[in-house]
């Protein structure tokens, strides 16, 4: 019980804000068009919802975006395991990973655009490419942190390559491998998102576009929230996750 | 007699001499090989392009992108766009760090401020916070006013989160010893927890600058207009993919000095400090 009063406590906030905002547009203080009030936005979410709007573009989102982001983890991680282990791949691919870190990865989207057209294919290259070198850098930076008396005396009791990469090197790279999977996590919904708003007929930001377009701001808003919830869960879900693959950790 | 008692520190700095050189040797290897790398990419980009087994349209060679580069800047579409993105990112960078680090200060020293954007953060943190651009434009329209809003919107996050972190581990001493020499509580956060804080700070600000970019050419390409997304999406609906490629390398250029000047001025900022002394 106390448990949770505190919890209400601490989110009491949110349940300000959305309070605020259901009054500010009930006494029409901001232009109703621009910001329905709450309320409607739920009703036009249960709408979306029913006619099966928001299942449909949603299915195809959470498709592409799971597609490229597995793609990117196997791939990614496998280089970043790779480039740890092996001084002369890391020496030449390492400034490839250097180069490639910093450019603004939404910079890709007409690229896909141009390679693969406006249906699925463009934006799980997206997310593959944009999703990759963090995980890439996570992967090689755990490895490399790897404790050479680990290696060392595994290697004595006769591990060979491949057992010492699934035993020794695997489990203490974990830990940073992980986070850099959350920073991509985080990416690949942002990728997303905002290709379908660019170039796309389908996916949730298509569906925002449209209901915009077509002035049905209370949908919109709905959508857009949807989204929000989505990225915000599927972190807090992968926290908990992370906690339980590294609980054998202090 | 001093000859043998020299003799040691002569192996010693011999050997020195000779880790010196390995590493000198090291550096230099890595970078001859970081230049190698390059040109072998951009050397397999060309023959590739040419090979016939793309077309032009898929992949035009790195000569023809570099040509179109310099087209640009002769005529002057480069700069322009260039100055127009730069200028939109940096502000709302610029609005996001300050914003940032007074919130993230005032939380730490005020509880209500800290109860009440608390769950806010920490919501708003994870979420794509790019899904708002439609109800932003719906607001401010398509001019610059939006584009700015979006990037602070999305940069403040790990400002507030980093100076936060930061004013957190601030070792207590130096707060009680700044308080019993009589710092009011104002001068306490100016004069110490702040600059104690600012590894921390800089940490969140190198990862705010990028989103900064990033959220700047998404909102371009969304919206139109001038600047170096824009130009990028506008090459794409002409199906003019010299200019998409010309706009990718320009953007991986911007991307990298940028993210080279934040690492500058952090150990500019932070020589006084015992990171700096790593290097």
């Amino acid at each position: 019980m106390q448990a949770i009063t505190q919890a209400g406590f601490r989110y009491l906030p949110l349940v300000l804000l959305a309070l605020a905002w259901e009054i500010v547009a009930r006494l029409n203080l901001i232009d109703s068009s621009a910001l329905p009030p709450l309320s409607k936005v739920a009703t036009a979410w249960v709408d979306l919802v029913r006619d099966g709007e928001l299942i449909d573009n949603g299915a195809s989102s959470l498709y592409r975006g799971s597609v490229g982001l597995i793609l990117a983890i196997v791939v990614g991680g496998g280089l970043g395991l790779c480039m740890a282990r092996w001084r002369l791949l890391d020496i030449f691919v390492n400034p490839l990973v250097e180069l490639f870190y910093p450019l603004p990865k939404s910079a890709l989207i007409p690229v896909t655009v141009l390679w693969l057209g406006f249906g699925d294919g463009s934006k799980i290259l997206l997310i593959f490419l944009g999703c990759m070198i963090p995980v890439t850098i996570g992967a090689y930076n755990g490895a490399r942190g790897s404790d050479h008396a680990l290696v060392w005396s595994a290697r004595s009791m006769g591990a060979n390559r491949l057992r010492m990469m699934l035993d020794v090197i695997m489990p203490s790279a974990l830990p940073e491998l992980l986070n850099g999977i959350r920073t991509a996590l985080a990416l690949a919904f942002i990728l997303l998102v905002s290709s379908e708003l660019i170039v796309s007929q389908k996916g949730f930001g298509y569906l925002i576009g449209y209901l915009g377009s077509t002035g049905s701001y209370e949908g919109m808003y709905a959508v857009v929230l949807t989204v929000a919830l989505l990225g915000f869960a599927a972190d807090r879900l992968y926290q908990l996750f992370m906690q339980w693959v590294l609980r054998w950790r202090e | 007699m001093a000859g043998v008692e020299d003799a040691p520190s002569l192996a010693a700095a011999e050997t020195e001499i000779s880790q010196d050189a390995v590493r000198r040797f090291d550096v230099a290897f890595r970078g001859g090989a970081a230049i190698f790398s390059i040109l072998v990419l951009l050397i397999a980009w060309e023959v590739f392009a040419r090979s016939g087994k793309v077309t032009a349209f898929m992949l035009p060679p790195f000569s023809a992108v570099a040509e179109r580069i310099y087209a640009d800047a002769i005529s002057g579409a480069l700069w322009r766009n260039l100055s127009v993105t730069m200028v939109r990112a940096m502000a709302g960078f610029f609005i996001a760090a300050a914003g940032g680090i007074a919130l993230g200060a005032a939380m730490a020293r005020n509880t209500v401020v800290r109860w009440f954007f608390d769950p806010i953060i920490s919501v708003g943190f994870p979420m794509p916070k790019i899904a708002f651009l439609p109800i932003i434009i719906l607001w401010l329209g398509v001019y610059d006013v939006s584009k700015i809003c979006i990037v602070v919107f999305d940069a403040i996050f790990p400002v507030v989160t980093a100076t936060l972190a930061g004013i957190a581990s601030v070792d207590k001493e130096l707060i009680w010893s700044g308080r019993n020499m009589g710092a009011s509580e104002g001068e306490l956060m100016r004069q110490i927890t702040l600059p104690a804080a600012l590894p921390q700070i800089l940490t969140g600000l190198q990862v705010a600058l990028p989103i900064a970019l990033i959220v700047a050419i998404i909102a371009e390409m969304a919206m139109g207009g001038y600047g170096l997304g824009g130009a990028m999406m506008s090459a794409s609906r002409f199906a003019d993919s010299r200019g998409v490629f010309a706009g990718i390398v320009e953007i991986a250029i911007v991307g990298y000095a940028l993210l080279k000047a934040m690492a500058v001025i952090r150990r500019r900022l932070l020589a006084w400090h015992e990171e700096a002394s790593h290097h």
